[in-house]
């Protein structure tokens, strides 16, 4: 049997991911799952009050109690804090975040104690023998209010609640709000509201942290998306040295970067345990989690466009209050930045002007949350563009396709200075339009509407581009971000011809082991069985930046292509050598070297690894072993895109809202494992319609987190959810070798805009013009009445 | 978080349970399927003494046919009820409804009698336990005696059991037939709590309603019989019309709560327009 090499590719297979049997029977390391001998167990204890000064802390009782073994308050812990590594400018506010509140608690959920004693259960009964007395301060919840003058203060030091402004232009707004009011144009203005959400990872963290006296080593195990950072951080923070400190990420069980940060227990955790000569561990309860996790978005987004009469956008202006919640986390302050190049999305734009205050309030702080501003920036231009065409009076469609870049246009730089690679939105939008039915369900929509039907019928339309693959190095210095966006991998085929894939990049959920094994075993032509992915270990996988931001396939892929590859040629010298001809008479197929024009004369791969092994017979120059590392900074973004339409259909009478049809074709470039993509557009889609539709985090006047349990904060399961129709268009980036884009977010950033743009279509014929998320059905009722009140008002006027 | 230490007793009958509830004083409490009471407890909102957990006591699982009623056992499992042949037979309602109730999981763990002595009013079966008229039977150290529905739920979280006693069966009476039934369910996600549930029992005759009964969920601190609508019903043409006028009574005397999800307005609502629903489709309209 003869295979072309074309078929036997790896590259683009469906195959079943190597993670699942092992997840799916139990197989699994979760950090809740270590036990270590000796091991002590820490609970923290955690404000109930939003802002209070803590007048006075007795934890003599609870250091009496069964089993407990030690104590500790923010006295204890002092100058330890958490660092901010993203200042992004130059006066930024950044208040000090220490592990354990000392003098003032900020927020509800604030760590006041951390108790340490030999079981779970007898650490959490101590930390009701703690007692602190506080002076409750005043609550600063609203953002609005925070900003303004003589508002009480998050941190009274400061003077202000404001954390920074950050301003970013392309060409010249007011120019171009001049041309469009010069020539009978239009301009629009909308403001809408992210609310806050809660990322809800299904595994709540976790740190077991072991020490070693003798050596002065920590290996401290977390369930983090970031070990390197984390071992850099921590090393920073606690003056431990790198060289001693070995961090492992062992299963994780999702992120939705709320597992990009450093935390709090973290640091406790490996202070404490190095203190006591013990292991410690600290496990999160889930509504301990809603508290003390990081949560997502919530922020509020003027934005205002200039366009011509005929609809043809001239310009953009963007003004974004961002809540930082009491203090910075590790990147805090840049999520709204990262948003800040994608609001002109896939439209051109003759002047961009973005600017954002960052704002901080007695609530738990926010930090990226799956998409991480570009979901954000994604909802705010497509409900306008949507909102706009009413307006006009024209297709959403059409005024989306009179301003998009067109497919011939490519390379694009938009008015945000980003170089678009690649695209063809017409392509994707027709394919989406075809599978949704859109005439078909324009036609009915037309039909309820004049029938008066109870139920009516909406379509929401969300074209949408992210940029992914963080990020290049120098464009991240641009935006004052401390550390790099580069990745590492290491390829070694080991003397039996198996081989081994070390990667930077930090899997949680998303299967780069099986992802990657399909790019090592098509470059090196080695079964997909024989490679082993090895990560998320800072002493097994030395290098990396981890994995965030869509980021993994497009660095951290690319560069374990780029190692194989090198072992490809370290073995080429070898094999020619051996077989006696140039290296450059060598064709590769199949993981066999064989010699132009001879046939027999060949070697295989494996049979170069042992021989590398052995190294009795190497040519001059190379080194024993078959190995090569490559370490990738991305010199440009990349830029998936596509189109997703859903139909809703609105019970006008409950307010209930049922999606009917959800098409998603997106644009990812070449795919490299169509089933791990499809679960990546459904998990993503399925987040975004959470944000449209089910959740919030709500805080009451005083900062109580009213959602603090999974009753309130109502996260859907695929109970909730429809068929999601998903298909692709394919248009390879050509910033990568396998022109891949990734794929990690695109569903949460495309699919809010889509759900709510319907949500309010169904009704736009009532007087809706707007919908608050979550589009709740108390909310879509009380929004018909208030529109019919306003109508019936207005006919009240006119009789 | 992770409860307080208690102790725990695990008797295998009636009477004995309620020796051992008698012996853990004030602060023991009964563990059903404890769908309710073990968040309560990871929460740290409850700090029994002694949980008493009736799951071997087998007495108290079953449904069993006693002529003019079924007698389900209250540690009968919502997975058992809904899918035992008498129950669908004879209480479709309390078959359906009890099929909405959160999600498999809890259905396997949850029980009927649980349920009910928890008298949470945002529960779906003490309304449909209020609209079939059934008798609970409860044992205390005096021996048994009966409760009406109407009687059993007394406030929020309050029902007529005694802290020493156990509620061990629940007497479900036969409509008969000509009766059609409807649980119309109104809730965020899947798993969620009813913000209002509507139970509806309903009797035709002659292209008429001659009896309806409407049971309502979480529209005050007990579940409530639609009592207006009710009256409205009775004796109404089975038309859509009549259905809808009668419905617009059905939030009247009550004083439904406001939450975050839904605010009390919006319950009295909804109560009108899942009542109308609800009657409707019991109606066969």
């Amino acid at each position: 049997m003869t295979e072309t090499l074309e078929s036997s590719k790896l590259v683009g297979q469906p195959l079943k991911r190597k993670e699942d049997a092992r997840l799916v029977t139990g197989e699994t390391n979760w950090t809740d799952n270590i036990q270590l001998p000796g091991m002590l167990y820490m609970a923290i204890l955690r404000s109930p009050m939003a802002h209070a000064k803590i007048d006075r802390i007795d934890t003599s009782r609870a250091a009496q109690m069964p089993g407990v073994v030690a104590v500790y308050t923010g006295a204890d812990l002092a100058g330890l804090g958490i660092p901010c590594v993203w200042p992004v400018t130059d006066d930024m506010v950044g208040p000090t975040f220490p592990v354990l509140a000392a003098d003032e608690v900020r927020f509800a959920g604030d760590a006041v104690a951390a108790v340490v004693a030999d079981s779970r259960y007898r650490a959490s009964d101590a930390l009701e023998g703690i007692e602190v007395d506080y002076s409750p301060l005043p609550a600063v919840i609203d953002m609005t209010a925070a900003l303004a003058d003589g508002a009480d203060l998050v941190h009274s030091d400061k003077g202000t609640n404001k954390c920074y402004y950050w301003e970013f232009t392309g060409g010249d707004y007011a120019a171009a709000k001049a041309k469009a009011e010069a020539e009978g144009g239009r301009v629009f203005h909308r403001q809408y509201i992210q609310q806050r959400l809660i990322p809800n990872a299904m595994e709540p963290r976790a740190v077991v942290c072991a020490p070693m006296a003798a050596t002065g080593e920590i290996t401290l195990w977390s369930s983090t998306q970031i070990p390197h950072v984390v071992r850099v951080l921590l090393a920073l923070v606690t003056g431990i040295p790198e060289q001693k400190i070995r961090v492992i990420a062992p299963d994780v069980g999702g992120g939705f970067g709320s597992k990009l940060d450093l935390y709090r227990e973290e640091v406790i955790a490996a202070v404490v345990a190095g203190k006591l000569g013990r292991p410690v561990k600290w496990t999160e309860s889930r509504s301990e989690g809603y508290q003390a996790t990081i949560h997502g978005r919530d922020q509020i987004q003027d934005i205002e466009v200039a366009c011509t009469a005929d609809g043809t956008l001239l310009g953009l202006k963007v003004d974004l209050v961002a809540n930082m919640g009491a203090y910075l986390q590790i990147i805090t302050p840049g999520i709204p930045l990262l948003g800040a190049f994608m609001y002109n999305s896939i439209y051109k734009f003759e002047a961009l002007h973005f600017g954002c205050t960052g704002v901080f309030t007695t609530t738990t702080p926010t930090d990226a949350y799956r998409g991480a501003g570009r979901p954000e920036a994604t909802y705010a231009i497509e409900r306008l563009m949507d909102d706009l065409a009413a307006e006009l009076g024209v297709d959403p469609l059409e005024l989306r396709a009179k301003n998009w870049i067109k497919h011939e246009e490519f390379p694009f730089t938009t008015i945000a200075g980003l170089e678009y690679d690649s695209g063809n939105y017409e392509a994707a939008t027709a394919k989406a339009t075809e599978l949704l039915d859109y005439s078909g369900l324009r036609a009915e929509q037309a039909r309820r509407r004049e029938s008066g039907d109870p139920v009516q019928l909406g379509i929401g339309v969300s074209t949408f581009t992210e940029m992914c693959g963080l990020a290049p190095s120098r464009i991240l210095s641009a935006l004052k971000y401390v550390a790099g966006g580069w990745e590492s991998s290491t390829v070694r085929v080991l003397p039996t011809g198996k081989v081994e894939v070390v990667t930077g990049t930090s899997p949680h959920g998303q299967g780069h082991v099986t992802a990657w094994s399909q790019i090592a075993a098509d470059a090196l032509g080695v079964p997909f069985e024989d490679i082993e992915v090895i990560y998320g270990d800072t002493k097994m996988s030395p290098h990396g930046m981890d994995t965030y931001g869509s980021r993994s396939l497009v660095v951290g892929g690319i560069a374990v292509l780029h190692a194989a590859e090198r072992v490809v040629e370290k073995a080429r010298r070898i094999a020619a050598h051996q077989l006696e001809c140039d290296p450059a008479d060598l064709d590769f197929e199949g993981g066999v070297f064989k010699v132009r024009g001879t046939p027999g004369a060949e070697k295989a791969i494996q049979a170069v690894a042992f021989e590398a092994f052995t190294a009795h017979d190497l040519p001059e120059g190379v080194e024993p072993t078959l190995t090569a590392d490559s370490t990738l900074d991305p010199n440009q973004f990349s830029y998936p895109h596509g189109t997703h339409l859903c139909a809703v259909e609105v019970d006008t009478e409950t307010g209930a809202v049922v999606i009917r049809k959800y098409v998603a074709v997106d644009d990812i470039g070449n795919v490299v494992n169509p089933m791990i993509v499809e679960g990546q557009v459904h998990g993503g889609i399925a987040q975004g319609i959470a944000q449209a539709l089910y959740e919030e985090a709500v805080y009451d006047a005083d900062g109580n987190l009213v959602t603090g349990t999974m009753v309130d904060y109502l996260v859907p399961s695929a109970a909730d959810l429809p068929h999601f129709t998903t298909d692709r268009t394919v248009t390879p980036a050509t910033t990568n070798e396998l022109g891949v884009k990734g794929v990690g977010e695109a569903g949460t950033i495309a699919s809010t805009p889509a759900v709510v743009n319907a949500v309010v279509d169904a009704l736009r014929h009532l007087g809706v013009h707007d919908m608050r998320m979550p589009c709740s059905p108390q909310t879509v009722w009380r929004t018909i009445q208030t529109a019919a009140g306003a109508s019936s008002n207005s006919n009240g006027a006119q009789s | 978080m992770i409860p307080a230490s208690f102790d725990y007793a695990r008797p295998d009958s009636v009477e004995t349970a309620l020796a051992a509830l008698a012996a853990g004083g004030e602060d023991a409490k009964v563990l059903a399927g404890g769908q309710s009471l073990v968040p309560l407890l990871r929460l740290r909102l409850a700090y029994p003494s002694v949980l008493v957990d009736l799951g071997g006591v087998s007495e108290l699982r079953g449904v069993r046919d006693d002529g003019d009623a079924l007698v389900i056992g209250a540690m009968t499992t919502h997975y058992e009820v809904m899918t035992n042949a008498l129950v669908r037979e004879h209480a479709g309602l309390l078959a359906e409804a009890t099929g909405t109730v959160a999600d498999p999981a809890v259905r396997h763990r949850g029980t009927f009698g649980g349920s009910l002595a928890h008298g949470d009013p945002a529960g779906d079966l003490p309304a449909v336990a209020l609209a079939y008229g059934a008798q609970m039977v409860i044992a205390g150290s005096g021996g048994r005696r009966t409760v009406e529905a109407a009687d059993f739920f007394v406030d929020y979280l309050q029902t007529a059991v005694g802290p020493d006693e156990v509620l061990v069966e629940v007497r479900v009476p036969k409509l008969g037939a000509g009766w059609g039934h409807h649980y119309e369910k109104f809730h965020r996600t899947a798993q969620a709590w009813a913000l209002v549930g509507v139970a509806a029992l309903v009797r035709r005759s002659n292209g008429s309603i001659a009896e309806a009964r409407v049971g309502l969920t979480n529209m005050g601190t007990t579940p409530l019989r639609a009592s207006a609508a009710e009256a409205a019903l009775a004796g109404v043409d089975a038309s859509a019309a009549a259905v809808a006028s009668a419905a617009d009574h059905a939030a009247d005397g009550t004083s439904p709560s406001s939450d975050l999800h839904a605010q009390s307005d919006y319950r009295e609502h909804l109560a009108r327009v899942l009542t109308r629903r609800a009657v409707a489709s019991a109606a066969g309209l």
